[in-house]
Order: C-alpha cells, then sequence, then structure tokens
C-alpha cells in the first residue's frame, strides 16, 4: 500500500459524460434491457399466458393500492412508519368474517323483509358489512392514535415507530389468543359467490368441473369489483384532498404543524380524521382481500402491508396518485416475477426494483424533493 | 413454588446487570501512577486486564462442573451465549442507528451473513474440506486489497456518480471472488489430507488448529459481512433517512430469500435450503463469546471516542453543520454502517456455534425487529444501555418468561408475546428515551475534558 | 474499591440463589416434558400437540402411573423455532431435570432439541417432524436417544406416488412446493424422485411462499401443462387457498398432498375431489382410534383429534409403555426398550426401525364436500 500516496495531487473533476460516468448508467440499462428481454420473450411465446399474468398483478395492484393510501397519508402528515396499520386491514376482514358468519349480515335484508329480491339483498348485505368493518376499523384506528401516539408526538420519532411495533405485534399476537380470533387459518366464508368468466372468442362463464379451452384468460367478478372500489376511493381521496376544508387542513397540516396551529387548525383532529380515512380504506381493502383470498388469520396483515408501504414508497411517500402508481408498479412486478422467474423471488425483485427507483429518483416516483431541513 | 421461581429469575436477571457493570466498570479503572524502580508507571491497563480475566474466570468458574454440579447449567450458559451474540449485534446496530441516527433495519441480514459464512467455513472444514476457509479468507482480503484500491483511484475524483463507483467497486468485488475461488482449488489438495473427514479428524480439525480455525471463521464471517455492508450501502446510504431503513428492510428480506433458496439458486447444498443447515461443530465457549463480546465494547468505544467517532456524532446531530466544519458525510455514514454490520456478523458466526443448527426461519424480518426494540429500550446512544437491554431482554424474555408462566398453566405460555409488547408500549410512552437515556458507566464513560487547575474539585466524576 | 466488593458479593450472592433455584425433584413424580410451539406462528400445531400429550399422560395417571410414579407434564414453548427451542430444551433438561422429552412439532425445532437431549442422555420422542435429520446426524449415525412417531417424508412421498399411478392413473405429475418449508420440500422431492423411478414424468415443478395468497401464476402454468395430478404436500391453509383459486379457473386436475391437509379447517368445499395420505383417519373403525376420539372429544370440549394430536398421544403412550418395560427410570434401559417395542397406537402399529423411524401403515384420505372419507391403507 506503500507506493500509491502521492501528496497533492489535484482532484479530477468528471465529467458527465465520460465513461466513468456511464458505468453506473449501463449498469442499470443491462439490468434493464435484461428484465425486457425475459418479458418479451414470454410475450411473444404465450401471450395469452401474459395477459392473465399482466391481469393477476392487476388484481394485486389494486389492493395494495388501498392499503398503501393509509401509509402514504399517514406518513405524509406525521412522519410516522405506522406498523398497525397492516394489523387494521386484519381486523377488517375478521370483523367482516364474524359479521357474515354469525350474525349474516350478508343478507339482512332478506332475513328481515322475506320477498326481498335475492341478488339485491346480497349486493345491500355485504355493503353494509364491508360499512361495518370500516367503521370499526375506524374506532380502532382513532384509538391506537390517542393511545399509543398522541403522547408521544413531542418524543422522538423512533419512540412512535416503537410502539406503532409495539402496538402491530399486540393486534397480532392478541388476536392469536384462543378466545380471541385463534391461530387457526380460518376460511374465510364470502358474502357472495365469486364468478369467473373466460375470455376467448367473447366472454364465457366458467362453470364448474369444466376446463376451460387452450388459451383462455380468466377474470372474476372480485377483480372488477376491487379495482371499481380502488378508483372510487382514489377520486373520492382526491376530491377530499383538493377541495374541502378539511383536506386544505390536512395539506397544511403536511406542510407545517405549527403554523398551521397558528392559522387556527386543530392539528390533533386532522392527524386523527388522516389516520381514520387511511384505516377505513385499509378497512376496505381487507374486506376484498379476504374474499378474493379466502383464508384468514391474525398475521395474515404483515406481508400485504409491508408490500403497500414499499408500494407507497415506490410511487413516493405522502403522494396519493404515488401510492396508486407504486402499488400497480409492485402488483405487476410481483406477478411478472411469479410468472418467469420464481415465486420465492418475488419479494427480493419487488425490493430490488425499490432500491434501483429509489437510487434514480430518491424520493420515488411522484415525490417531491427532500426540503434541506425539515 | 411460582413465587420463589419469580424471585430466582429476578434475581437471576439483576445477578447478569450487577455482572455486566461490574465487568465495565473494572474495564475502566483508572489508578494513580505509581513508581516501581525509579520510573512512572501507569497500573491502569495491567489492572483493566487483570479485571477483565478475573470476570471471565467467575463465570467460567460457575460453568464448570464439580461432580456433576455447576452454579450454571446448560440453560443459563444458553442464555448466556444468546445475551452475547445479542449484544453484539444490537451495539453494532447502535452505532449505526443510535450513534450516526441512519435508520437500519437490515441489521438482522448481516447477522444472518456473519452465522452463515463462518457457519459455511468450519462445517466444510470438519468435512474434510478446506475451500470454505480459504475462498472466504483470500476472498476477504483481496476483496478488502481492491475495495480499497478503488476507493483510493476515486478518492482523486470529483462529482463521481455514485452508481458508477458503486459498478466499479462490484466488479472489483466480483473479480476478487473469481480469484478466490481458484485460490480454494489450488490449495484444497495441500489442506484436505490434513482435515481427515466427519468421522476421523485429522490433525487440523482438532484441538488447537481447530479453535484457529473458529476464530479466523468468525473474523472472516464478520469481514465478509461488512464488505457487503460496503457494497450494499454505498449506493444506499446516499437516500435519506427513512428511505434508507426500508431499503436496509428490503435487504433482510433479500438475504433470507437467498437463505431459502440456498441450495437451489445459491450453490451451497450443505446449507440445505429452507430445511437447515445441520452438523455445524458446537465451538461456542464461554471464552470466545466473552472474548468476541470484550472485543467489540472495546472496538466500538475506542471508536466513540475517537475523532472518527465525533464525527459520527456530528452526522447524527447536524448533517449540513457537520458537512460545514469539513466532514466527509457520506464516509462517515458508510464507515458507521460498515462497523455495524462488521458487528452483526461476528455475533453472528458467535450464534451459529453456539446453536449448532442455523433455519432461516430464526433471520426473518420480524425477529430482526428485536435489536431495534433493544437498543431503542437501553437507550439510544447509550453503549452501556444496549449491553444492559440486551441481557435483560434474553434473561427477561427466554429466562423469566419461560420460568414462570409454564409453572402457572399449560395455557399460559400463549400469552408470552402479548405480554411483550405491552412492556414495550408502556416503557415507550413513561420513557420515550430508553432506560438509560444516553447515560454510560464505568469504562464507557467518556472522558471529562479536564478543567483548568482552579477549577478542579475532588470527585467532579461522581456528580454527573 | 467499596463499590466492587458489593457488586462482587451481590453477584456470587446472586449466583448461589440462582443455582439453589433449579430445586429437587420429589421421588414419587416423573416429569415429562412436552416441547410444543404454543406462542409465535403457529400455536395451533403445538396446542393439538400439548392436548394430545396432556391427554395420554392423564390417562396414566388415572391408571395410577408408571411404576409407581406419578407422571407431571412439563409444558415449554418452543415457539417452532431453534433459539427459543434451544432455551426449553435446556430449561427442562437442566433446571427441571426431566428425562423423557416429547415434541418439537417443527423439525428446525426438533433437530437442535434432539442434539441437546441426546448429548445429555435424555430420551426424545418428536410425534411430529419428518425431517430424517432429527433421528439422524450429519454423519448418517442414528442419535441413540432420539425416536420420532411419524413416518418420515421418503415414505410419504413414495405413498403419494405409488397411489398416483395405480389409483389415479396419473402419468404426468406438476408438483407446487414452498421453498422455505422443509416439510413441503422434503415431501415433494420424494415424490418426484418415487413418480420418475415408477415410470411417471414431472411436467413441472413450481414453488411459492407460505405467505403467498395468490397462486394465480402457478395455476396458469398448470393449466398450460395439463397435468394428470397436482401434488401439493402443504397445510391446509396454503391448500385452502391453492384449490379455491384452481376451482375458480376451471382446473379440474385432482390435487394429492400429504399430512399437512388434516385439519377441522381444511375448506371441504375447496379441497373436495383431492386426495391425501396421512397418518390416521378419525373415521378408522379400530378400537384404539374410537377410544382415543371419544377420550379426546369428551376432555376438550367436542374438539375433534387431528394428526397432530394423534400423534402425540401415541408418541407419549410410546415413551410411557417403555418406561413401564424397562422397568426402571433409566434412559439406557428405556432406550433399549423402545428400541424393541411393538405398539399398538391410534396411527396404527408401530415399531422402529434402525435409524430410529416408526414402520407403519399410511392412510389415504379422499376429501369430499360432506367430509373426509377413507380411501386406503397402503403398508410399508
Amino acid at each position: 500500500m506503500q507506493s500509491v500516496s502521492k501528496p497533492q495531487k489535484p482532484p479530477v473533476i468528471v465529467s458527465p459524460n465520460s465513461f466513468l460516468a456511464w458505468i453506473g448508467k449501463i449498469f442499470l440499462l443491462v439490468i434493464g434491457l435484461f428484465a425486457v428481454y425475459i418479458l418479451a420473450i414470454n410475450l411473444f411465446d404465450k401471450p395469452y399466458l401474459f395477459a392473465q399474468n399482466v391481469i393477476n398483478g392487476i388484481q394485486l395492484g389494486f389492493v395494495y393500492a388501498l392499503i398503501a393510501l393509509g401509509y402514504t397519508m399517514v406518513y405524509g402528515i406525521v412522519k410516522l412508519i405506522n406498523f398497525a396499520h397492516g394489523d387494521v386491514f386484519m381486523v377488517s376482514a375478521f370483523v367482516s368474517f364474524f359479521a357474515v358468519e354469525r350474525f349474516a349480515l350478508h343478507q339482512w335484508p332478506q332475513r328481515l323483509f322475506p320477498g326481498f329480491n335475492p341478488s339485491l339483498s346480497t349486493v345491500i348485505g355485504t355493503v353494509t358489512t364491508i360499512l361495518l368493518s370500516m367503521v370499526i376499523c375506524v374506532l380502532l384506528a382513532i384509538t391506537i392514535e390517542r393511545v399509543a401516539y398522541k403522547p408521544l408526538r413531542e418524543a422522538p420519532r423512533i419512540a412512535a415507530l416503537i410502539t406503532a411495533i409495539g402496538v402491530s405485534f399486540f393486534l397480532e399476537y392478541f388476536g392469536l389468543l384462543n378466545f380471541v380470533f385463534s391461530a387457526r387459518y380460518i376460511p374465510y366464508q364470502r358474502p357472495f359467490e365469486v364468478v369467473t368468466w373466460y375470455i376467448k372468442d367473447g366472454i364465457h362463464l366458467v362453470e364448474s368441473g369444466v376446463t376451460p379451452p387452450d388459451g383462455a384468460i380468466t377474470i372474476s367478478n372480485i377483480l372488477i369489483i376491487i379495482i371499481f372500489a380502488t378508483i372510487l376511493v382514489q377520486i373520492f381521496l382526491q376530491y377530499l384532498v383538493r377541495r374541502t376544508k378539511i383536506g386544505i387542513a390536512m395539506r397544511a397540516t403536511s406542510f407545517d404543524k405549527p403554523t398551521a396551529r397558528l392559522m387556527g387548525i386543530q392539528v390533533d383532529k386532522v392527524i386523527s380524521f388522516t389516520f381514520a380515512i387511511g384505516a377505513s380504506f385499509a378497512a376496505l381493502g381487507g374486506v376484498l382481500y379476504a374474499i378474493a383470498y379466502p383464508s384468514i388469520r391474525t398475521l395474515m396483515g404483515v406481508y400485504p402491508g409491508l408490500k403497500a408501504f414499499v408500494a407507497a414508497v415506490l410511487g413516493g411517500i405522502g403522494s396519493i396518485p404515488g401510492a396508486f402508481v407504486g402499488a400497480l408498479i409492485m402488483g405487476q412486478a410481483e406477478a411478472m416475477t411469479s410468472g418467469y422467474i420464481s415465486t420465492p423471488m418475488r419479494d427480493a425483485i419487488a425490493f430490488s426494483i425499490l432500491i434501483l427507483v429509489l437510487l434514480i429518483k430518491p424520493t420515488g416516483i411522484f415525490g417531491e424533493p427532500e426540503k434541506e431541513k425539515a | 413454588m411460582d413465587i420463589t421461581a419469580m424471585i430466582f429469575s429476578l434475581v437471576k436477571i439483576v445477578a447478569v446487570i450487577a455482572y455486566l457493570y461490574g465487568l465495565l466498570w473494572v474495564l475502566g479503572v483508572k489508578l494513580k501512577k505509581v513508581e516501581i524502580a525509579g520510573k512512572l508507571v501507569d497500573p491502569s491497563l495491567g489492572v483493566n486486564i487483570f479485571g477483565g480475566v478475573i470476570a471471565f474466570g467467575v463465570i467460567q468458574l460457575a460453568l464448570t462442573k464439580f461432580n456433576g454440579f455447576s452454579l450454571l447449567n446448560d440453560f443459563d450458559s444458553g442464555l448466556l451465549y444468546q445475551a452475547c451474540t445479542m449484544t453484539m449485534v444490537a451495539l453494532g446496530l447502535n452505532l449505526i442507528y443510535g450513534f450516526n441516527g441512519q435508520f437500519s433495519l437490515g441489521q438482522w441480514g448481516f447477522y444472518g451473513i456473519g452465522a452463515y459464512t463462518a457457519a459455511d467455513i468450519t462445517y466444510r472444514w470438519v468435512n474434510g474440506d478446506s475451500r470454505g476457509l480459504v475462498v472466504v479468507g483470500v476472498g476477504v482480503i483481496i476483496g478488502g486489497l481492491v475495495i480499497l484500491l478503488i476507493g483510493k483511484f476515486l478518492s482523486n475524483l470529483r462529482r463521481m456518480p455514485v452508481l458508477s463507483s458503486f459498478t466499479l467497486y462490484l466488479i472489483g468485488s466480483i473479480l476478487a471472488g473469481v480469484v478466490a475461488v481458484y485460490a480454494g482449488k489450488l490449495a484444497a489438495p495441500l489442506l484436505d489430507p490434513f482435515l481427515g473427514d466427519s468421522l476421523n479428524k485429522g490433525v487440523l480439525a482438532q484441538g488447537l488448529p481447530m479453535q484457529v480455525v473458529f476464530f479466523l471463521a468468525v473474523v472472516f464471517a464478520g469481514i465478509f459481512a461488512a464488505e457487503v455492508s460496503f457494497l450494499f450501502g454505498l449506493p444506499v446510504l446516499s437516500l435519506g433517512s427513512d428511505y434508507f431503513g426500508i431499503a436496509t428492510l428490503g435487504f433482510s428480506i433479500v438475504v433470507y430469500t437467498l437463505m431459502v433458496n440456498s441450495d437451489t439458486i445459491l450453490p451451497f447444498p450443505e446449507m440445505k435450503g429452507g430445511r437447515g443447515m445441520i452438523g455445524i461443530p458446537k465451538l461456542t465457549t464461554w471464552f470466545w463469546a466473552f472474548l468476541f463480546l470484550v472485543l467489540v465494547i472495546v472496538i466500538m468505544r475506542n471508536i466513540i471516542r475517537s475523532s472518527t467517532g465525533r464525527s459520527i456524532l456530528s452526522v447524527r446531530e447536524d448533517e449540513t453543520a457537520a458537512r460545514s466544519m469539513g466532514i466527509d458525510v457520506a464516509r462517515t455514514k458508510l464507515m458507521s454502517f460498515v462497523i455495524g454490520s462488521f458487528f452483526a456478523g461476528i455475533g453472528g458466526g458467535v450464534y451459529a456455534h453456539f446453536i449448532g443448527f442455523l433455519s432461516p426461519g430464526a433471520f426473518d424480518f420480524l425477529v430482526g425487529f428485536n435489536p431495534l426494540i433493544i437498543i431503542v429500550f437501553g437507550g439510544l446512544g447509550s453503549m452501556t444501555g444496549t449491553i444492559t437491554a440486551s441481557f435483560g431482554w434474553i434473561f427477561f424474555l427466554e429466562g423469566m418468561l419461560r420460568e414462570i408462566l409454564g409453572k402457572i398453566s399449560p395455557e399460559a405460555p400463549s400469552w408470552r408475546y402479548v405480554l411483550y409488547p405491552l412492556t414495550l408500549l408502556l416503557l415507550m410512552l413513561v420513557r420515550p428515551q430508553g432506560l438509560l437515556g444516553s447515560v454510560e458507566w464505568g469504562f464507557l464513560k467518556s472522558k471529562i475534558i479536564p478543567l483548568r487547575k482552579s477549577e478542579t474539585r475532588e470527585g467532579v466524576n461522581n456528580h454527573e | 474499591m467499596k463499590s466492587f466488593k458489593l457488586l462482587s458479593i451481590v453477584v456470587i450472592v446472586a449466583f448461589l440463589l440462582a443455582a439453589c433455584g433449579g430445586g429437587a425433584t420429589a421421588p414419587k413424580e416423573l416429569k415429562i416434558a412436552v416441547l410444543a410451539p404454543l406462542s409465535g406462528p403457529v400455536p395451533t400445531f403445538g396446542e393439538m400437540t400439548r392436548d394430545g400429550a396432556l391427554l395420554a399422560i392423564e390417562e396414566w395417571n388415572a391408571k395410577g402411573g408408571v411404576l409407581g410414579m406419578t407422571l407431571v407434564p412439563v409444558v415449554e414453548d418452543s415457539q417452532c423455532t431453534p433459539d427459543p427451542a434451544v432455551n426449553a430444551a435446556n430449561k427442562v433438561v437442566n433446571q427441571d431435570k426431566v428425562h423423557y422429552i416429547i415434541g418439537e412439532v417443527c423439525s428446525k425445532a426438533s433437530i437442535p432439541i434432539s442434539e441437546i437431549a441426546n448429548a445429555a442422555k435424555v430420551i426424545q420422542i418428536s410425534p411430529t417432524s419428518t425431517n430424517p435429520s432429527v433421528t439422524v446426524d450429519g454423519n448418517g449415525i442414528t442419535k441413540p436417544y432420539i425416536f420420532r412417531a411419524c413416518f418420515i417424508d421418503p415414505f410419504q412421498g413414495l405413498v403419494g406416488a405409488k397411489f398416483a399411478i395405480e389409483k389415479i392413473g396419473a402419468k404426468t405429475a406438476f408438483v407446487m412446493v414452498d421453498q422455505a418449508n422443509d416439510y413441503v420440500k422434503g415431501l415433494a422431492e420424494f415424490f418426484e424422485k418415487a413418480f420418475t423411478e415408477a415410470g411417471g414424468t414431472i411436467v413441472g415443478t413450481e414453488s411459492y411462499t407460505g405467505s403467498d395468497t395468490d397462486f394465480s401464476a402457478i395455476l396458469a402454468k398448470i393449466a398450460d401443462a395439463k397435468p394428470d395430478v397436482v401434488y401439493l404436500p402443504d397445510y391446509y391453509n396454503i391448500v385452502n387457498l391453492a384449490m379455491q383459486q384452481a376451482k375458480e379457473k376451471g382446473i379440474t386436475t385432482p390435487f394429492l398432498g400429504g399430512d399437512g391437509w388434516d385439519s377441522a379447517d381444511l375448506n371441504l368445499a375447496a379441497a373436495a375431489g383431492g386426495y391425501f395420505t396421512n397418518h390416521y383417519s378419525p373415521d378408522d373403525p379400530r378400537p384404539e382410534v374410537q377410544d382415543f376420539r371419544k377420550a379426546f372429544e369428551a376432555k376438550y370440549n367436542g374438539k375433534t383429534p387431528d394428526a397432530l394430536a394423534a400423534l402425540a398421544y401415541d408418541a407419549t403412550n410410546l415413551m410411557l409403555s417403555a418406561i413401564k418395560a424397562a422397568g426402571a427410570d433409566d434412559t439406557d434401559k428405556v432406550k433399549a426398550a423402545l428400541e424393541a417395542i411393538t405398539f399398538n397406537g391410534v396411527s396404527g402399529t408401530i415399531t422402529f426401525d434402525a435409524s430410529h423411524n416408526p414402520v407403519k401403515s399410511a392412510t389415504i384420505l379422499k376429501v369430499t364436500a360432506e367430509g373426509v372419507k377413507f380411501e386406503a391403507v397402503v403398508n410399508p
């Protein structure tokens, strides 16, 4: 090592066009081209399989989008990674499960008024079930916020983060106890039947015991409901944040808390409201997720929560359209990895995409550049 | 019986913590210089080392069986070893997060890397294959040299994009890896005959040589973890704090995925993927656990007290101010991250040889929150707090709750994970800065800057 | 130095006190440790195991115990994870001075426990750990004090393959496997081996992870590959999701699985048409099975015992019968008694082979929308 040190060598400035500066970009390009190559080969090999994977990705992506909204809003306003959000999602699935299984809430119009149109009854009943889950989850989220986060608003951020982890663990492991939700994987009773169609020379219903022909693409009613609900929520949220008083208050609080307080905004109420709104969307997501993947347990929120959070970061945390776009990318990345590389690698690939995106745009796709000092 | 069990396990916790405080105290004793044969000699260092040896001896004696009876049985020693590894991992994380302010969730991944690397080296060694040691050893040394050389080369360049530097380092490390694999192939015929096989151990696979190999394996595993953390941290540390946290969480998950697929995606059939790696020689003794623990504590304390440590702290307090004082912020962050990961790797190596069986399940990212919780519990930026909290944590959760809950009823153990987050919540609400805040004790207490003569009073140190 | 003296006194006194905490055992008691995952991610397995083992202990106590000694269960939580398992094992062996261990459920916890038990000459019978490494060490040598009550992966994989070829008439098979789960992985590997050796073709292997809920990518490949049978040797939760989604996508290929399917929470509507290999069937008319089922349901408020409970019950009975046969609380004698035992248990007649694996028959069950039906018994 002794030979290298020649003192006071003037520093060389790497020009942005030199080879050295380009090595990194070439590296990224090679990775990108490789991914495109794999996708292209498979697209031309079996286009219908590719389309099916895209659809699978869309279903996942839209559910993640519902959960990601809560993360992104809470982070935008209090800079807290709310780890308990995924568990609110879980509680919602359980609430709807008990409502449907114990009280048959999904059929209440028909049970109250015996000649009620059965399909209309199912629609009203299901909506009631979802609303009930949303209300309970909102109450839960507000309680968590009041008990665990509010006292720590002035404490170092890590304290709140650790309580978030604590609340998350508590909800999960308390739920594991036998007299609560128990640790079993419970088969979820759906409020309505899932119907699938296949697309090949027109749209046909999939009948049980009959295999669809080769090259058919299947879609289900739950997929359509998820897409529909998510888009509705997005529109509602855009309206809420852009056009209403509380939305303006939320944006002001997120921008500068002390000043917002000086302007007469009740910051604590706004924060509670943000938690509530995030929880209600997670609750909606929880019910739809449980209908789509009908096996529930108390740890079910961990991975969807984590991935939704990653999606929120990918899209630029704090940004509502960002959460949506990030979730869609995550969904596609997962579906494509499971389809063409290997399912166990999908978390790894999803995180690699996150890291690559952050390297190119450090605050996520829609994120605003970080202020010098917060 | 419940009450006595509870008292005994409480006493045990108190005893362990008292022991740690004694150890830290004796390591930090400062004495006046004495005259020996006309020369002024500082006896402090001698006393410190002697005290350390005594501290080691106390537990060693308690562990030794006399007539089949020992003060500490295998249950206690198991807890001790686990607490030691946890302390190393948590200290590393405290360096990264508590002292440098980089929110990292990747510590558990480096711990896993260290565990698997060290285990693979010794596993292969006792099975008559020297390549593990040679490849990893040559790899980390050449890799380290290559990284230093490239660093030297890059230090003369300005405005080099991070991604480009990363690519250069990556290429360099891959080349070092290739060289190491060839070195392993060359060395195998020379060394393998002395290793014997798993049943008939050769000269080098038992006794003192084996202990040396174990030591090398743990150190190499630590360096390997450090080099991986260098490659990973270089691009990722340029992200903002929370983004960095998420990226490191992703790193933990990637490492877990690779462990699960170590026999399919990675070429290590002996790791057996999700089935878990069996047959790792159980070489961790109190001597090694204690040695590595003290080593980590001493290294970390010296770093914190050096000028490097002050720049690490200044980056935590205010990056802009640190930068304007001429501190290379990116370099400082990277350094603390690399050193922290090195400690995690060492901890992993010690753990692997204590438990003798590695399964990816032990390195799941959910378990990875534990070191974070421990350092927050003990107080961010307090080494004493981290050490106390690590031992207290293991002895409480695995020691005390195990003894008590089992005796209450067969149903009770399921409550363990309900009690633990509740404790966490309560502590955070009551004392958000952690049990000890940033208070240090004994050896770890920072040097008091000497006051001017006129202001010097007796016992300034005691009034902190 | 004052504080140091004080500290050292505290330390020494504390360790002395702590050491005495172990306590002495009463002579008329025989402790049996039950190690099971009671907290952590899979407590249901642990609860069933614990309930089965405790039922057996209670029955023996009602008959007056073993060799005049009352049996005292020591239940420990080992979380299905290596670290807590090691602590639990160290605790029961060193602190409680137990000589007999029933457990653990998961192989990744049983393996480290087996090393501790074997070194301490404590007999361990794992009711449900299927990984061969539980009873055999890295060099292929049988650990003398470790036994198990379930059949191992190679046998179950072989039975599955035999059944697929002979009864289903399959020529091609598709295997779904969870790489992170040693149990699933082991079964899948040995099924593949046995199936190819018997002349079948594996048309695809796809892996997923235990936390997955969406199997559509894999199912799309299955729909594309059109195998005669899909081998899915995972637990009921994965089966519920995967088979439900398969039905929704119109896949009619029969699914075949292992003992992980056995659960009260298996979604019959989703899994209908599938087969699985198991240790026992609660509908088996044999008196051992029916007596056990009645006793279990009576003790635990009508809970139907699953294979985990049955195997834990068998493992405990095996242990206690061996102790009785050995005539003394001496693990070397009990070990010899176990090696020679022929035991009529709920899960069949058990004898041990040289690797301490039980030699017993497997049951094949068929899932229908009404319930799980007994299909066939396959002998080794």
